[in-house]
């Protein structure tokens, strides 16, 4: 946790939180959700979406200093709605139009209709991220070994 | 004097056709897309992200497929492809004790807290061929359990309540990145950890068995192996707060070695750390024995000649794009080279000839 965080407004921790689930999406439930949502307003780019390297650092023995692991492609734009608002879109991966989507959520969620773009966008993909992380805990937990110790025959 | 040649491109276009129709194999067997690629060879997929030093699922099946499976060749390719994409940032270093964990063994203690997982694992299966596998078929589904929601802690932070084990002392320091300055010796642990991650398999391998069987003699225990999803969280200079840019899969092993003690120590265990992306658990052990070993020095361990002591040895020839770039350009032509030493060779022998029959005169 970057040390900054501690000072975040409630505001700043909505939309870290909405980021990171617009980061980690899948490109096309993304792309499924926003379909479905009316009238999409016009936006200028600040930024056009690019591609490039994120270097993922680690630490030495997962707390020690850290050091530089390898690279991750992510895809970032940003842009600003033709009401003002100013949306950043960052994605893992090279998946620029999903690079678009994520700033215009981004954008929406800061202005009157964040409610109706919660219900139709993040919800779904947060549930979509919950049951994916949630599946694999439970076939994870189905491999847990239950140690049982064999009579012993010594006396 | 210089001759300079040319030709070849017609040999060589056809060549590169042929190379493609060569790829594709026969026609009449359905063509490998990328996403079975990323989806059914993920372990070569892995050790494509690691060795490329890029985690991206979908272009490295990308580059399996087009090196046709050559997989020194494929993390070529994506070598060659992390070059041209510009540096948007670094992460936070990322917290494995938050990892979503797949898999998660303790060789040392049996019974930890999170329990002994083992994950989709090759352990413990007969390595018998499975012609099951040749004919299609529907997978029956794996059995589910009630799933961990909360972190598992790591092993090691068990023993250090003790203080049994060497702890490693949370820094912010900025590494050196070897994608930016070139390796330079002496090394920190920071800067080798990198080249190790990126480094040969294979050959990180033999070096970390070597010190098992006695060249720098070390008995390692694995303390710790766990493989699963990990956030990557930046910092967004738009915005003053870092966010979760993605998740990446991860393996990460901690080893613990028996360490008597030093002047300035007491007798405790040192650490080893092997960090990789995807599943590449037999990557990540070797590097734990590998970083343990090459960290003799600042230990104050004994030191041997034995190959897995010596940095040098060990950073420059682990990695594979620079050994088969140099390796195989021997392949290329070198006739003025050749023709030289052709020349000297003929001339030593002529004198040879002449001396011996100076020789006999005498």
């Amino acid at each position: 946790m970057g040390k900054a965080e501690a000072a975040l407004s409630p505001e700043q921790e909505a939309r870290r939180a909405w980021m990171g689930l617009l980061a980690k999406s899948d490109a096309a439930h993304l792309a499924e959700c926003l379909g479905a949502v009316p009238a999409l307003p016009s936006f200028d780019w600040l930024r056009r979406p690019e591609v490039g390297g994120v270097m993922v650092r680690g630490r030495m023995g997962g707390t020690g200093a850290p050091f530089n692991l390898g690279e991750m492609t992510v895809a970032r734009c940003s842009l600003r709605l033709e009401t003002g608002e100013v949306g950043h879109g960052y994605v893992q991966g090279r998946d620029k139009q999903q690079a678009e989507q994520a700033a215009l959520v981004d954008a929406l969620m800061q202005g009157p209709r964040a409610d109706e773009l919660r219900d139709a966008v993040l919800v779904p993909l947060e549930e979509a991220q919950v049951a994916l992380r949630t599946a694999r805990a439970a076939k994870a937990a189905a491999t847990k070994v239950d140690f049982f110790t064999m009579v012993r025959g010594e006396d | 004097m210089y001759v300079a040649v040319k030709g070849g491109e017609r040999a060589i276009d056809n060549a590169h056709a042929w190379l493609a129709e060569e790829r594709r194999g026969d026609t009449s067997v359905a063509e490998l897309t990328v996403a079975q690629i990323r989806e059914q060879l993920a372990l070569a997929v892995n050790r494509v992200m690691t060795e490329g030093s890029l985690y991206d699922p979908d272009l490295a099946a990308l580059a399996i497929k087009q090196a046709r499976g050559d997989l020194i060749e494929a993390i070529f390719l994506m070598r060659a492809y992390r070059t041209t994409l510009p540096r948007i940032g670094h992460s936070h270093p990322v917290e494995t004790d938050k990892m979503a964990c797949d898999r998660r063994v303790s060789a040392t203690f049996k019974d930890v807290p999170g329990g002994q997982v083992l994950g989709p694992t090759f352990d413990y299966t007969h390595r018998l061929l499975d012609f099951k596998l040749m004919a299609e078929g529907e997978v029956p589904e794996a059995a589910e359990a009630d799933p961990r929601i909360e972190p598992t802690p790591h092993v090691t932070s068990f023993l250090n309540k003790e203080g049994l084990i060497q702890t490693e002392v949370e820094g912010d320091e900025t590494p050196p990145d070897l994608t930016r300055e070139p390796l330079e010796l002496p090394a920190n642990r920071a800067l080798r950890l990198q080249a190790l991650t990126r480094g040969d398999e294979g050959f990180i391998l033999s070096m970390a068995y070597s010190t098992q069987r006695g060249y720098g003699n070390s008995h390692a225990f694995v303390g710790e192996l766990r493989i699963g999803k990990v956030a990557v969280e930046m910092d967004i200079p738009e915005l003053g707060f870092a966010i979760e840019v993605g998740e990446v899969e991860l393996t990460e092993c901690e080893t613990v070695n028996k360490f008597a003690g030093s002047k300035v120590e007491p007798p405790q265990f040192t650490r080893g750390y092997g960090l990789t992306f995807g599943q590449t658990e037999r990557k990540a052990i070797s590097m734990a024995l590998v970083d343990r070993s090459l960290r003799s020095k600042e230990l104050g361990v004994e030191v041997s000649n034995s190959p897995a002591h010596d940095e040098e040895f060990v950073l420059y020839h682990c990695d594979n794009i620079q050994a088969t770039g140099f390796l195989e350009h021997i392949k290329l032509p070198h006739y003025v080279d050749f023709q030289s030493e052709m020349e000297l060779v003929r001339k030593m022998r002529a004198e040879i000839a002449a001396e011996s029959v100076q020789e006999a005169a005498e």
